[in-house]
């Protein structure tokens, strides 16, 4: 049946044809041109542009960025002092910021307050009186303070109006601005986490490189000890610690005290982490050409292997960031932190320790809210980065 | 399987004595001690009656002595005023604060904050293993991407603040007492069986509080798990062959699935055992945690320093069952010695 087939079929001459231009390998591979970007940019390069494509990581940066700024910047942002106490204004609520009053446009202000006793409760009431208009002040010069320790400045982005209040989001027992703790909070809330990090990440990186690299007992003596801290509960530990600061000293030691606690318990994730990639990068042809060509171990670690690494500590260090946040928060909260005047979100939470006070006002609550967006946006950007932190995969 | 579970329990005591040491050096790090800042506060305000009586009670705590034999007589390895009595003869301190034996202060506290903590576990195991089978077999439905949003915001909310917004809104709408372990006309009345209720119920906002961002990082790994096994080869030749869904699922991947799925358990128990500790104070229950920030606080060592073991040994009984459900599970691993995962 084939053979007849093939008879069949009308014999055609086909001319044998030659390209007489030299043939040059490369045509057959030739990349477009996004193609030839990709695999000439550098590898941070390409980490950045698979990061970008994690839309919520990208705006949780955005969103952190605009919480940091709150650090340099406190004085300006807040409207008063944190600690300024208004003793008029006890537990006083928030006054929401109106644009209409009456119907015609006026711009961003708040109602003024009128106060009474409510003889039952024995308990300052606050209501708003629709007659007062207090417009609110921009680029406008209110509470003193200095300026980075450099200057003294007054000037603020908003203020209250002349004689007027702003408690945009209330007052605590003592009359201190809310909105204006959260500001100046910020500052020590979310350095806490950066500092802790850092040396969390130093103390990681030097044990999970001995282990990593010279491995045998050093290996095994850092594996046991890792297993037994991480056994342990943190926060009773981070508790026991930070009760054995010394009252006497200044709130900036006990700041600095605080962040290391918070680090000396940490490191232990990131050293297994460092070990485990330092354990697998170690029999990479390139570390052995440099072990082979006379490189010392700092040499080889530093400067042929933790490059290969670097993407994944970022990662996990930006994952580790919340926990300490919250470490810090806790202590304060429990009172065995910060304490007054230092100002942090766990301070302020400090206040709202008795649910009973917490009932009637709950404003006192307000830190939990940027508590939780940071430590949200902290771990959203750490997934983006950890899924970046690949970007050959 | 005996030898396996002997020689586990055999390596917590290198572990046990290790941790015991860092407890002492943590609670005696703080300058002085509860008696010595007595004397000295006496001394400032001008009374010295009572300083020689405080100073037999140093001697007879044996705070006098020097820190290593101060730490082998509170183990029971060396011999005190009264010959060896520390913790391994049953002797759990003195509280100065409570003036009172350890023993006495916290005895009442331990039941609840072992019922607290393992509720909280089987919490977790009971709650993420459905959910978790569930939103791998149906990755990428509408169930699926509302349990990763809502264990997203569970892994991420501490579980202090949720103790405390929880505590808010039960008293706000509905007039409920959460905080505490019973209704307060219960207190000091005998138990009976709308006591036993009303104590359950308390208990379980705790064990949600604490086991929420457990339970969402356990569905997390559960279903990611699941998912690398779900494309594997054999549940497509399994599914060729005709078995039934549910019958491949439980038979096959299930079971490969499982094994890290236990091991991830015993990592989260320290930090359960944590969340514990300051849910209790937050919610005000009587376990350790509220007496632990109390004798931090007035620097009462002893007592601190029991709790602090306490817990520790708890996570580490919570990390050994969970080890053992393992080498039940993986004969790999009582035969061999380790998980290879």
């Amino acid at each position: 049946m084939s053979i007849e087939m093939k008879d069949k079929t009308p014999q055609r001459v086909v001319e044998h044809y030659v390209d007489p231009t030299p043939f040059n390998p490369a045509t057959t591979e030739e990349m477009t041109a996004e193609q030839e970007r990709f695999y000439q940019a550098s590898q941070w390069q390409i980490m950045w542009w698979k990061f970008k494509r994690h839309k919520i990581a990208v705006w949780s940066g955005v969103i952190l960025i605009l919480f940091y700024l709150c650090v340099p910047f406190a004085e300006l942002i807040a409207p008063y002092d944190a600690n300024t106490r208004d003793s008029l204004h006890l537990y006083a609520p928030p006054q929401p910021i109106h644009l209409f009053h009456e119907g015609s446009f006026v711009g961003p202000f708040v109602y003024g307050m009128t106060s009474e006793i409510d003889m039952e409760t024995l308990q300052w009431v606050f209501k708003d009186d629709p007659t007062q208009v207090q417009k609110l002040r921009f680029f406008c010069s209110g509470d003193d303070y200095e300026f980075w320790g450099l200057f003294d400045a007054s000037f603020h982005l908003v203020c209250p109006a002349e004689g007027g209040t702003m408690f945009l989001l209330g007052t605590d027992r003592l009359g201190r601005d809310q909105f204006s703790g959260l500001v100046y909070g910020a500052r020590l809330s979310l350095t806490v986490g950066l500092i802790g990090v850092f040396i969390s990440i130093v103390l990681g990186l030097f044990f999970g490189g001995i282990a990593g690299y010279f491995g045998g007992l050093a290996d095994s003596v850092i594996q046991r000890s890792i297993e037994i801290i991480r056994s342990l509960p943190e926060l009773p530990l981070w508790m026991a610690l930070s009760a054995a600061l010394p009252v006497t000293w200044s709130p900036v030691w006990i700041y600095f005290g605080l962040t290391i606690i918070l680090g000396l318990l940490d490191w232990p994730g990131l050293a297994r982490a460092v070990r485990s990639k330092l354990l697998s990068l170690r029999e990479e042809e390139y570390a052995k050409a440099a072990v082979l060509m006379g490189a010392k171990p700092k040499r080889v670690i530093t400067r042929h292997l933790l490059p290969g690494f670097t993407s994944h500590i970022i990662a996990s260090a930006t994952l580790s960031i919340p926990s300490m946040i919250l470490g810090e928060t806790a202590l304060s909260f429990l009172n065995l932190g910060l304490r007054r005047p230092s100002i942090s979100w766990g301070v302020l939470l400090n206040e709202a320790q008795n649910i009973s006070v917490v009932t009637v006002y709950p404003w006192l609550m307000a830190p939990v809210l940027p508590i939780i967006i940071v430590v949200l946006a902290f771990n959203f950007l750490g997934d983006g980065l950890r899924d970046a932190a690949d970007p050959y995969k | 399987m005996l030898y396996y579970i002997f020689r586990r329990i055999f390596m917590m005591v290198p572990t046990l004595l290790v941790i015991s040491f860092l407890t002492f050096l943590i609670i005696e790090l703080p300058a002085g001690d509860y008696i010595s800042n007595q004397i000295a506060a006496l001394k400032s305000s001008g009374e010295s009656s009572s300083v020689a009586k405080l100073e037999f009670l140093r001697q007879e705590f044996s705070l006098d002595r020097p820190f290593f034999e101060r730490y082998l007589i509170w183990v029971g390895l060396w011999q005190g005023p009264h010959g060896f009595d520390g913790l391994i003869q049953g002797n759990w301190g003195w509280s100065f604060e409570y003036d009172k034996p350890v023993e006495q202060v916290i005895g009442p506290t331990l039941p609840l904050t072992v019922v607290l903590n393992f509720a909280t576990i089987l919490f977790v195991y009971v709650v993420s293993f459905p959910i978790g089978i569930y939103s791998a077999t149906r990755q990428y439905s509408w169930g699926d991407y509302g349990i990763t949003f809502i264990g997203y915001i569970g892994l991420a909310t501490p579980n202090f603040l949720l103790a405390l917004i929880l505590l808010y809104f039960f008293n706000r709408w509905f007039g409920l007492s959460v905080g505490g372990l019973m209704d307060p006309q219960y207190i000091d009345q005998p138990w009976s069986f709308d006591k036993a209720m009303s104590v359950l119920a308390h208990l379980i906002v705790p064990t949600i509080v604490i086991g929420t961002s457990g339970t969402a990082a356990m569905i997390r790994r559960l279903r990611a798990n699941l998912l690398d096994e779900l494309h594997r080869q054999y549940v497509t030749t399994g599914r060729a062959k005709g078995l039934k869904e549910s019958q491949l699922l439980v038979k096959y991947p299930l079971r490969m699935a499982i094994n890290p799925f236990i091991a991830d358990i015993g990592n989260l128990i320290p930090s359960m055992v944590s969340g514990s500790v300051i849910v209790s104070v937050v919610m005000s229950l009587p376990t350790v945690g509220p007496v632990l920030v109390s004798a931090l606080q007035s620097q009462d060592q002893f007592l601190s320093g029991f709790i602090l073991l306490f817990v520790a040994v708890l996570t580490l009984i919570g990390m050994l069952i969970s080890d053992l459900l393992l080498a039940v599970l993986d004969p790999r691993i009582r035969l061999g010695g380790r998980a290879s995962t």
